[in-house]
C-alpha cells in the first residue's frame, strides 16, 4: 500500500475526528494544554480552536524557547557582540527579541557583526572562514535543537568559536506547570519534536508520579485533532491515566538514544530562568566542565546582569506562557503591540503564541 | 523553533547526505542517527536529521483514524491505537 504522508491534512479524515470531538459527552469543562509553538502555529492556521466543544479550553503553554530566553540571557549576546573582534551568530527568531531597550537587531544597525544562522553547523564554518575574528554562537532551543547543538559540538570546534548557551528542557517545565496550576490542568498535548528526542518514556513521570494524562501529537491538522480527541477522551474516562504516543512515525518509545548520549556528553542539567516565569529547578544545560573552554562569557569577560527587566511594562507575556491568560486580554495585542512593532516576546518570534493569535486573527478577518 | 521537515534521502557520504522533497536538495548531516539508507525518509531540524519516519506506522495511523473512528467503534479506538 501506497499512503502519502500528506493524508495527515485530509479534510475528510479531519472531518471524522472533528464530529467525533462534537459528540464527546463531556460534563466537566476541561482545560488542556500544549507547549509547543509549532502546535500553536497549526492550530490557528488551521482554526482548529473553533470546532472544539465548548467544554474544552486549549491553551498553550511555554512552547517557544525564544520567549522564554530571559532578556539576561540576551544581553550577554549584546555585550559579545559589541566586541570588535566578535561574530555573533544565532537563529532568525532571535535577532528582534528585545533586552531593555536594545536587542540584536539594534546592535547591527549601530554596527555589530551579527549573522543569522540556520544550523548549527553555520557558526562553526563562520569560524572557519574568519580565522582572525571570534565567533559567539548564541545556541537558544529545547530538546529537539540542543541535540544538532550537541552533535556540532562533538564534531570539532575551532578554537575561535565559543558559545553564550540558552537552551530549555521541556520535562522540567511540564512539573513546574503542574505544580502552579494546582490541579487545573488537564492534561497535556506533548510536543511531537521533542518527543523525538525524549521518546514516549521521558513522560512518564507524568502517568507515574502526577497522575496526569497525555498525548504525543505531531503537526498536521490529522495528529492535532485525534491528539486533542484522545486527550479529551481519557479526561472523560477519567484515571488511571496513560502518556499515549500517537506520532509513532517518528516518535520511539525510548527516544532517540544516540542523540540523548550526545547531549549529555557535552551538556549537563541546571537550574535555568525562563522569561517572565522565574527559575525553574533543572530546566537548563549548561557546558559540562570539559567544554568549559567554549563558554564565551568567560573567554570574553562578559558578566550576567541579573537585574535585566524581562517584561515590559503592561506585556502580561508571563500569563500568557502560562495559560493563565489570553493574547486577547492583553489591552497591547494588536494595537499598541503587532508584529512590526512587538512590545513583549511572545508577539516576536513566529512561534510566540501572541504572534501565531495575531497572524490567524488577519487571515481568518481577510 | 522546532519546526522539522520530512525529507527523502538521496546519497549518503559518511555523516553527510543529501536530501530532498519538492524538488527541492539539501546537505544535511546524519550524526544523529543510525543506519540511514538512501531512499529513507527522515525529519530535517536546523541541517539535522533528527529521526527515521517509519512510513509503516503512518499508515497504521491513518487506516486506524478512517477505519475504528467511521465506523463509531469510538470506546475500542484506544485499544487498537496503542
Ligand atoms: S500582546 Fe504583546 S504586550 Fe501583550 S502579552 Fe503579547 S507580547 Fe506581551
Amino acid at each position: 500500500m501506497n499512503i502519502s504522508l500528506d493524508s495527515f491534512h485530509d479534510p475528510e479524515i479531519a472531518g471524522i475526528l472533528t464530529k467525533k470531538l462534537q459528540e464527546l459527552d463531556i460534563k466537566e469543562p476541561m482545560t488542556l494544554m500544549h507547549v509547543c509553538g509549532t502546535h500553536e502555529h497549526s492550530l490557528a492556521k488551521a482554526g482548529i480552536r473553533s470546532v472544539l466543544p465548548d467544554r474544552i479550553r486549549l491553551v498553550a503553554g511555554p512552547g517557544c524557547p525564544v520567549c522564554v530566553c530571559p532578556a539576561g540571557d540576551i544581553d550577554l549576546a549584546i555585550q559579545a557582540a559589541e566586541k570588535e573582534k566578535v561574530i555573533l551568530a544565532t537563529f532568525g527568531d532571535m535577532f528582534r527579541v528585545p533586552s531593555g531597550d536594545r536587542s540584536l537587531e539594534s546592535m547591527r544597525a549601530e554596527g555589530s557583526d551579527i549573522r543569522v544562522v540556520y544550523s548549527p553547523l553555520d557558526p562553526v564554518k563562520l569560524a572557519l572562514d574568519n580565522p582572525d575574528r571570534e565567533v559567539v554562537f548564541m545556541a537558544v532551543g529545547f530538546e529537539t535543537t540542543i541535540a544538532p547543538i550537541a552533535a556540532s559540538v562533538l564534531s570539532g570546534l575551532p578554537k575561535n568559536y565559543s558559545m553564550i548557551t540558552s537552551l530549555r528542557l521541556v520535562p522540567e517545565a511540564l512539573v513546574f506547570l503542574l505544580e502552579r496550576s494546582e490541579g487545573s490542568l488537564d492534561g497535556f498535548i506533548l510536543p511531537g519534536h521533542v518527543s523525538t528526542v525524549l521518546g514516549r518514556r521521558g513522560y512518564s513521570f507524568l502517568e507515574n508520579e502526577y497522575n496526569v494524562p497525555g498525548v504525543i501529537a505531531g503537526f498536521e491538522p490529522v495528529d492535532i485533532l485525534q491528539g486533542i480527541l484522545e486527550l479529551a477522551r481519557q479526561v472523560v474516562a477519567g484515571p488511571p491515566f496513560r502518556i499515549e504516543n500517537l506520532y509513532k512515525r517518528v516518535v520511539r518509545e525510548n527516544g532517540n538514544t544516540r542523540a540523548n548520549r550526545m547531549i549529555y556528553k557535552v551538556f549537563e542539567k541546571s537550574d535555568s530562568r525562563w522569561r517572565g516565569i522565574g527559575g525553574i529547578p533543572g530546566s537548563g544545560l549548561k557546558l559540562k566542565e570539559e567544554y568549559g573552554y567554549l563558554d564565551a562569557a568567560e573567554r570574553l569577560g562578559l558578566e550576567y546582569d541579573e537585574e535585566m527587566v524581562d517584561l515590559p511594562e503592561g506585556c502580561i507575556c508571563d500569563k500568557v506562557i502560562l495559560g493563565e491568560a489570553e493574547s486577547e486580554d492583553c489591552p497591547s495585542f494588536g494595537i499598541l503591540c503587532t508584529p512590526r512593532s512587538p512590545v513583549g516576546p511572545c508577539m516576536v518570534s513566529s512561534e510566540g503564541t501572541c504572534r501565531a493569535r495575531y497572524q490567524c486573527r488577519r487571515v481568518q478577518a481577510d | 523553533m522546532c519546526l522539522a521537515i520530512p525529507m527523502r534521502v538521496k546519497e549518503i557520504d559518511g555523516d553527510s547526505a543529501v536530501v530532498e522533497a519538492g524538488g527541492i536538495r539539501k546537505n544535511i548531516r546524519l550524526d544523529l542517527l543510525e543506519n540511514v539508507e538512501p531512499g529513507d525518509y527522515v525529519l530535517i531540524h536546523t541541517g539535522y536529521a533528527i529521526e527515521k519516519i517509519d512510513r509503516k506506522e503512518a499508515e497504521e495511523t491513518l487506516d486506524l483514524i478512517k477505519k475504528v473512528y467511521r465506523a463509531g467503534m469510538t470506546n475500542d479506538a484506544e485499544g487498537l491505537l496503542e
